[in-house]
C-alpha cells in the first residue's frame, strides 16, 4: 500500500444527478483497495437544482480533512457542463477532467438573464491549467446500453480507466450498489464509459 | 470490520450500541439521516416529533423513566427546544440523555450558522465534539456513559462536515441496557422545577461542572499529541482535521470536549510549546476560555470568524501568520472562463407550490414565508416572498404587521410539515386575537426539502406505519376561523376564486392548497410532459414568468414579436399543467387534449428536445 499515491477527486453537477450514489462508490472502491478514505457531500436545499459538490480522498495511510482543497483535486468529475466550470479551480495543475457532455440549462439561462458558455470555454480553461479533458457522452452512452439513468455508471466508467486498479475490483462494488435485473446494463454501460479514455498513461 | 459511515450514521450506530431505548426528532439538515438511520435498528423505539421541543421533552421523559434515550436536531432546532435543553440540565435523569445539535457553519441549508457551544457554556450541559465518523460513534457512547456519571444531558455537537462525511468505522455490538427503574420516579425535589426546588438544584448544577471538568483532565476525550514545540495547536472537531493536514509539525492539543475544558491540560500544553494557536470554526469559544486562564493565544487574528474552515483556508491564514504549513498555498491563477449562469435552487418542475405563488405574485401581497422548499417562492421571476425568519414566523409576522395598522393585506404561507412543527400556535393567535390575515397552507403532504419524511398530516409514521391524519380543515375550523377553503394547488383557476372570496372577508381566513410533492414516488408514476403546439406560441413569455425548470426558450422565434418561443423539456415536465392553464394562446395543450389527440393519432411521437447549450 505504501508504493501507491493519494488521490483527490471532486464530483460534481445539478442537485438530482446522481452525484451522491457515484461519490459513494468511488468512496467504496477506495476502501476495498486499502486506501483510507473520506467522503464528504452536502444535502439540504442545493438538492432542489442548484449546484452540488462532493468531495472524496485517498490516502494509502491516512486521510485528514474530508475537504479537497482548491487547486489539490487529481480529478475533476463533472455531471454538466457549465458546472465543470464553476468548480474548475478544484482541479490542481496537469490533473484530469472527466467531463459529461451534458448541458442542463439554469433558470437564469431559460430566463434570458444570462447566457451558457460554450464548449471552447472548456477546452481553454483545462488547458490553462494544463490538464486534460475527458469529455464523455455519458445519456448516449447510457442510452445505448439500455437506460439513460446509468449516465453515472458511464462517468464512473472513465475515471476508472485513469486509476491504477483492476476493472474487477470497481465492478465487485458497483455490482453491490444496483439492482441485480440491471446488472448487465452497468456492466455495458461500466464498460463503454471505460473505453472512452484511450490512455491509462494519463497526467494522474 | 471497518465500514465507511457518515456521521450520522455512526450516531445512530453508537447510540444503538450504547444500548439506547428511545430516540425522537424533527428532520432538520445536517441531522435528519440519524433518526432514518436509527429507525431501521431493532429494539429502539424511533419518531419524528411534531417539533424539536416535543422531541426533547420525549427523550427526557425517557430518561427519567429510567431509558436511555437521544433527541437529534439541527442547531437552530435547538433554539426551539431551549426551554427544554435547560430545564433538563437543572433536574438531570436517571438514564443517559443525549442531544446531538448538527450545526451548519457556511449554512449551507440554514438561516443561520449559530455556535451551539455556546449552548453547553450557557446551560451547563458538558459538550462532546467529534472531528469524524468513528468519533461519532465513539462519543455517542461516552455521552451516554458521561451522561450517567455525572447526572447530566450532554451535548453531542457536530457540524455538516462531520454528519455528511463518510470514514471508516469499527462496528461494535449494543450492549443491552436493562431499565434502572422499574416504575417512574416520584421524587419532586429533583424533577419539579418550582423556584424553590430550583434554588437548591442550581448549586449541584454548577458544582456537576466543576467535576466534569476535573474529570475531563484524564479523560481519553482529550489528548495531547506532541511534536514539533514552537507551535501548539489547540483545535476540536472537523477543524482539528484540517489542521493537522495543514500543520504536521505542530503539537496538537485535541479536545473531545469542549465544555467545560481541562485547566490543568491545557496549562500543561500551552507551557511545552512556543506559540498557542487555536483553530476553531465559527465563535472563538475555546480561544475566549484560555484567555480567561490567562493563557496568551491567538485564534480568530489568524483565521476567519464567518463561514465554515477547509483546508484552503487553513493553510493560506496559517501562512501568512508565519505557522509551518505542509506546503504553500496554490496560487490560483485567474482561468480564462466567461461569467457563468448562477444556479441557484429552484422550485422543482411540476412544484405544486408554483401556482400559489403565480396568484401571490400577481396580486402584489406582501407574503410573510417560512422554512421549507417554498422558500424558493421568493426568486425572481415569481418573487413572491417577503420574509422568512425561522420555523413557523411567518404567520405571527403577518398578523403583527395587519395589527399594526400597516392597510395593506397580509399573507402568511407556510408548509404543512411547518403548520405542525409551529404555525398551529401562531394560528391560534390569530384566531384568537382576531386580525384579517390570510394564512395559505401549502400542504404538499411531506415535509419534502429534507427528503420526504412524513408527519402528522400524511398519516403515516417514521417507519412508515399506519397512523392516524390530523385533518388540516377540521383542526383549522375548531380555532374559530370560519373562513376555510381547500384547493388543489394545481387548479390556477380555483386558486385565483378562492383567493377573492377569503380575501373578501375582513377576518382571519385560511387556504389550503393541497397536492403531493411531484417528486413522491407515487405521484412521480403519474408524469406526463406536456409540449408547445409551436404554430399557436406567439413567444408571449407569460409562461416563462412562473419560473419553472422545464419551460426553456426555443431558438426558434415568432415571425411578428420576434421573441423566442416557448419550449418544454420532456426529462423535466411532470404534467402540472400550471402553464396550460396560463397559456392565453392554448399554445400547451393539457394531458386530456394530449390523450385525445393521441387517440386520434395514434402514430405520432413528439420531436426530442435536448436541454440545448
Amino acid at each position: 500500500m505504501a508504493s501507491q499515491k493519494p488521490y483527490s477527486f471532486v464530483l460534481v453537477g445539478v442537485g438530482g444527478q446522481g452525484t451522491l450514489l457515484a461519490s459513494n462508490i468511488l468512496a467504496e472502491v477506495g476502501l476495498a483497495a486499502g486506501f483510507d478514505v473520506k467522503k464528504s457531500e452536502v444535502h439540504g436545499m442545493a438538492q432542489r437544482g442548484g449546484s452540488v459538490a462532493s468531495h472524496v480522498r485517498w490516502h494509502p495511510e491516512k486521510v485528514f480533512s474530508p475537504l479537497v482543497g482548491l487547486g489539490e483535486a487529481d480529478i475533476l468529475l463533472s455531471f454538466e457542463k457549465v458546472e465543470a466550470l464553476r468548480f474548475a479551480e478544484f482541479l490542481r495543475r496537469g490533473g484530469t477532467a472527466v467531463v459529461n457532455d451534458m448541458a442542463i440549462v439554469p433558470i437564469t439561462v431559460a430566463s434570458g438573464s444570462a447566457t451558457y458558455p460554450g464548449d471552447e470555454d472548456l477546452a481553454k480553461v483545462f488547458a490553462s491549467l494544463d490538464a486534460e479533458l475527458v469529455m464523455v457522452p455519458g445519456e448516449r452512452l447510457a442510452q445505448e446500453a439500455g437506460n439513460v439513468k446509468a449516465a453515472n455508471v458511464v462517468l464512473l466508467g472513465a475515471v476508472s480507466k485513469l486509476l491504477p486498479l483492476s476493472e474487477e475490483m470497481w465492478w465487485e462494488c458497483l455490482a453491490q450498489r444496483v439492482p441485480k435485473k440491471f446488472l448487465e446494463l452497468n456492466r455495458v454501460a461500466f464498460a463503454s464509459g471505460r473505453a472512452t479514455v484511450t490512455t491509462t498513461d494519463s497526467k494522474t | 470490520m471497518k465500514r465507511g459511515l457518515s456521521g450520522n450514521e455512526s450516531i445512530a450506530r453508537g447510540a444503538w450500541e450504547a444500548g439506547v431505548h428511545v430516540a425522537a426528532a424533527y428532520p432538520g439538515t445536517p441531522s435528519t439521516e440519524i433518526l432514518e438511520e436509527l429507525a431501521r435498528f431493532p429494539r429502539v423505539y424511533c419518531e419524528w416529533s411534531t417539533n424539536e421541543k416535543v422531541a426533547l421533552d420525549v427523550a427526557i421523559g425517557a430518561a427519567y423513566a429510567g431509558r436511555r434515550a437521544i433527541a437529534a436536531m439541527k442547531h437552530v432546532g435547538l433554539n426551539v427546544a431551549a426551554d427544554s435543553f435547560f430545564y433538563a440540565s437543572s433536574t438531570g435523569a436517571e438514564a443517559g440523555l443525549v442531544i446531538v445539535s448538527a450545526d451548519d457553519p457556511s449554512m449551507h441549508s440554514s438561516q443561520n450558522e449559530q455556535d451551539n457551544r455556546r449552548f453547553a457554556q450557557f446551560a451547563r450541559v458538558p459538550c462532546l465534539e467529534p472531528s469524524d465518523s468513528q468519533e461519532c460513534k465513539d462519543f455517542t457512547i461516552a455521552a451516554f456513559e458521561l451522561s450517567e456519571l455525572f447526572d447530566t444531558p450532554v451535548l453531542l455537537r457536530t457540524t455538516t462536515r462531520t454528519n455528511h462525511s463518510a470514514t471508516p468505522v469499527e462496528l461494535g455490538d449494543r450492549t443491552e441496557r436493562p431499565p434502572k427503574r422499574e416504575k417512574f420516579p416520584r421524587d419532586p425535589a429533583k424533577y419539579v422545577m418550582i423556584p424553590a426546588h430550583a434554588r437548591r438544584r442550581h448549586p449541584v448544577v454548577e458544582q456537576r461542572v466543576r467535576d466534569i471538568a476535573a474529570w475531563a483532565e484524564k479523560s481519553p476525550l482529550n489528548r495531547i499529541e506532541w511534536r514539533g514545540r514552537k507551535v501548539g495547536v489547540v483545535t476540536a472537531g472537523v477543524a482539528y482535521q484540517y489542521a493537522r493536514e495543514v500543520l504536521p509539525t505542530a503539537s496538537f492539543l485535541k479536545l473531545g470536549m469542549v465544555y467545560p475544558l481541562p485547566e490543568q491540560l491545557i496549562r500543561t500544553f500551552a507551557a511545552g510549546v512556543e506559540r498557542v494557536v487555536v483553530v476553531e470554526e465559527l465563535d472563538p469559544v475555546l480561544e475566549e476560555e484560555l484567555r480567561l486562564l490567562g493563557i496568551p493565544c491567538e485564534g480568530k487574528s489568524i483565521f476567519p470568524l464567518c463561514g465554515e474552515l477547509d483546508p484552503t483556508v487553513v493553510r493560506k491564514n496559517a501562512a501568512a501568520a508565519g505557522l509551518p504549513v505542509d506546503k504553500p498555498p496554490v496560487e490560483l491563477t485567474e482561468l480564462p472562463r466567461p461569467e457563468l449562469p448562477a444556479r441557484p435552487p429552484v422550485l422543482c418542475a411540476g412544484c405544486p407550490h408554483r401556482g400559489v405563488f403565480q396568484l401571490l405574485s400577481k396580486k402584489k401581497v406582501p407574503v410573510t414565508g417560512d422554512i421549507g422548499c417554498y422558500t424558493l417562492g421568493l426568486l425572481p421571476p415569481l418573487s413572491a416572498i417577503h420574509t422568512c425568519g425561522c420555523m413557523g414566523a411567518g404567520i405571527g409576522v403577518a398578523h403583527g404587521a395587519a395589527k399594526s395598522g400597516i392597510g395593506e393585506r397580509m399573507v402568511a404561507v407556510i408548509g404543512d410539515s411547518t403548520f405542525y412543527h409551529a404555525g398551529l400556535p401562531a394560528l391560534a393567535n390569530i384566531a384568537y386575537n382576531r386580525s384579517n390575515v390570510l394564512t395559505v397552507i401549502l400542504d404538499n403532504r411531506s415535509t419534502a426539502m429534507t427528503g420526504h419524511q412524513p408527519n402528522p398530516g400524511t398519516g403515516f409514521t417514521l417507519q412508515q406505519q399506519p397512523s392516524e391524519v390530523i385533518e388540516l380543515e377540521p383542526l383549522v375550523r375548531a380555532l374559530g376561523i370560519h373562513h376555510v377553503a381547500t384547493i388543489d394547488a394545481y387548479d390556477v383557476e380555483g386558486l385565483e376564486k378562492a383567493y377573492k372570496d377569503l380575501m373578501s372577508h375582513e377576518e382571519p381566513a385560511v387556504l389550503v392548497a393541497r397536492r403531493e410533492c411531484a417528486l413522491l414516488p407515487e405521484a412521480k408514476r403519474r408524469w406526463v410532459p406536456l409540449h408547445v403546439v409551436e404554430e399557436k406560441c406567439t413567444g408571449c413569455g407569460i409562461c416563462f414568468r412562473i419560473g419553472c425548470p422545464a419551460i426553456l426558450k426555443s431558438e426558434e422565434m415568432d415571425e411578428k414579436s420576434r421573441k423566442p418561443l416557448a419550449l418544454i423539456d420532456p426529462d423535466q415536465c411532470t404534467g402540472c399543467e400550471v402553464c396550460s392553464q396560463l397559456c392565453p394562446h392554448d399554445a400547451i395543450p393539457n394531458r386530456d387534449q394530449i390523450r385525445l389527440a393521441e387517440e386520434h393519432q395514434p402514430a405520432t411521437c413528439s420531436t426530442p428536445v435536448t436541454g440545448g447549450s
